[in-house]
């Protein structure tokens, strides 16, 4: 057995780090949420000290809700969001199913030609991006953020998902066709079923950076009607820089929706990221 | 004749991803290329060959701002790589370690600051540390390092490495999971023959899990230099456009976005943001290189 299972010295400090940069990680989150709900005057006071009864007060988001539009910004950042992660588990899990079952000329050439994707940032190509967006009319419409967001998500999605459809036995997929199912209703029916983990694996990876994501929003669709929560919060924030309450708020309601798609994901991704996806 | 027979089914498995990638990211990409060997004479484009590439390299004034970024950059680069990545393999460790009770609730809080959007923590990091609210001088106060304090992001000399840290407070979650899943793969067989020999504790981290887990932290390194090479959320959200004090923060994300976008008096040039885009583009792709034949093919792989 190893020695340091029994060296309660060692146990002590192991605790002792990870409760230290537990609180480093969490401290200026909390700090955020208790001051949202404190006066002005409790925030200078005691910027440390739990909202009491003296010192409670919603005035900040209550800016909020007058002055910004969080409800059409977050309904902005959902539709966006969902959309693309629908585009990418579709296509994504279509072209990876192709690659991985069929066997045809440059299957291994498509395959690297997908994946060049995964290490070369769609960033890079923002100039022209915009340039397109512009041309064909879809700059400020969600649907520029939506095709960007696909493409970004594509190359690691089929990436995973071949590796996984690789493990799909043939014999089922032969059973399939020896009743006469078409090569359409084996994928969906068979074969999409069973990948059921690895697609949540990839949508809870992409979900995340096209929540957060400012660069986009802000070139391709920096428009009221179109903004995004992160983008919505940001120019926000901006013109609220002295109003200590609202920007307190602000921050504060943009760290909810993450916060809980977080706790209802976090298994699924610690999984997905423990499962070695990424190697 | 059944060779010759065009398998549909193929095509529409895989056109709708082909499509929204071909056109959406490779053929965006090639045209910024493109565009970056082209300016604007009166309302037109015309070919202009190296000439921005001669502006941005050879012109004093764009130089300046380009050497500043991409040296800002490495900065920022080099941050992530010696405080990021060591607290990461230090945490992915403790966490390892079998009989740690706890272990999932840590990983999970820890793991929170990567989930945040960049807003939120530019703005978070930016009041805890202002000067005006005190949270940060006081909490050194506390501990009798008050006199140390200053308002980092607000100095030159200072603000980069600050926003640096920041960045790493963000993302340490990243390799503290990569790492501690490849921890977790090591067979205990491997480590009870070591046991035998002697080996435990720090030596067992150093001289056997250690070198089992490069492959690991060599696809950190990468994933490092290529989120660094194009981070730009962060900077924006805590510095503005301006990467402020002075462009002391700058970094080749902003500098592109302020010259193809334009801001405050200055007018938007997509040709002179494709060539900076295109300086990015070589970068990464150098480093992706380095790290695809120099690093990953010398490295040893242990299959077990």
């Amino acid at each position: 057995m190893n020695k340091a299972r029994r060296n309660p010295v060692n146990m002590i400090a192991a605790h002792g780090i990870l409760i230290a940069y537990t609180i480093i990680a969490l401290f200026p989150v909390v700090v955020i949420l208790i001051n949202s709900f404190k006066t002005r005057r409790a925030i200078f006071r005691e910027p440390l000290a739990v909202p009491d009864a003296e010192s409670f007060s919603t005035i900040g988001y209550q800016t909020v809700f007058n002055q910004g539009d969080f409800f059409l910004y977050f309904q902005n950042s959902m539709i966006v969001t969902v959309a693309s992660l629908f585009f990418v588990l579709l296509f994504g899990a279509m072209a990876a199913f192709a690659l991985a079952e069929y066997r045809f000329k440059g299957n291994t050439l498509m395959g690297l030609y997908l994946a060049l994707g995964i290490m070369i940032p769609i960033r890079i190509g923002t100039v022209a991006i915009l340039e397109m967006m512009v041309a064909t009319g879809l700059v400020n419409t969600l649907w520029a953020l939506i095709l960007v967001y696909t493409a970004q998500g594509l190359p690691l999605a089929v990436f995973i998902l071949s590796e996984f459809m690789r493990t799909v036995s043939d014999d089922l997929k032969n059973a399939g066709r020896i009743d006469g199912l078409s090569e359409y209703t084996i994928f969906f029916r068979l074969v999409l079923p069973l990948v059921r983990p690895a697609m949540a694996t990839v949508a809870v990876f992409n979900m995340i950076p096209i929540w957060n994501d400012l660069w986009f929003p802000l070139i391709l669709a920096p428009a009221e009607a179109t903004k995004t929560l992160t983008l919505g919060s940001q120019v926000f924030i901006g013109q609220f820089v002295t109003d200590w309450n609202a920007v307190l708020s602000a921050l504060s309601m943009a760290i909810l929706p993450v916060m809980v798609l977080y706790v209802i994901f976090s298994r699924q991704l610690i999984r997905g990221i423990t499962s070695g996806a990424v190697k | 004749m059944k060779n010759a027979r065009i398998r549909w089914h193929i095509l529409v498995f895989l056109a709708p991803a082909v499509l929204v990638y071909t056109a959406i990211m490779i053929i965006p990409l090639f045209n910024t290329l493109r565009l970056s060997l082209y300016t604007e004479v009166g309302q037109e484009r015309v070919f202009a060959g190296l000439e921005n590439f001669r502006t941005l390299f050879g012109d004093p004034r764009w130089s300046a701002s380009f050497w500043n970024a991409l040296a800002n950059n490495f900065w920022f680069f080099i941050i992530h790589m010696l405080v990021q990545n060591p607290i990461g393999i230090l945490l992915a460790a403790i966490l390892s370690h079998p009989s740690l009770r706890f272990a999932t609730l840590y990983r999970t809080a820890i793991f929170v600051p990567t989930i945040l959007s960049f807003v939120i923590v530019g703005f978070a990091w930016k009041l805890i540390l202002s000067p005006i609210w005190g949270i940060a001088p006081e909490m050194m106060d506390a501990v009798g390092l008050g006199d140390f304090y200053q308002p980092w992001l607000g100095l030159e000399e200072t603000s980069l490495t600050t926003l640096a840290l920041i960045s790493v407070w963000q993302f340490v979650g990243i390799p503290m999971m990569l790492i501690y899943a490849a921890l977790l793969t090591i067979p205990d067989e491997i480590l009870e023959a070591g046991e035998c020999d002697g080996v435990t504790g720090l030596a067992a981290f150093w001289k056997i899990k250690l070198p089992l887990i490069l492959p690991s932290i060599g696809i950190i390194s990468i994933l490092t230099f290529v989120g660094n090479f194009n981070a730009f959320d962060l900077i924006y959200a805590a510095q503005g456009a301006l990467a402020g004090p002075n462009f002391s923060t700058d970094i080749l994300g902003t500098f592109m976005y302020r010259t193809f976008f334009g801001f405050q008096l200055q007018l938007g040039d997509p040709h002179m943001g494709s060539a900076i885009a295109s300086a990015m583009f070589a970068i990464i792709l150098i480093g992706v290189c380095i790290y695809l034949f120099g690093i990953q093919t010398r490295m040893r792989r242990y299959q077990f």
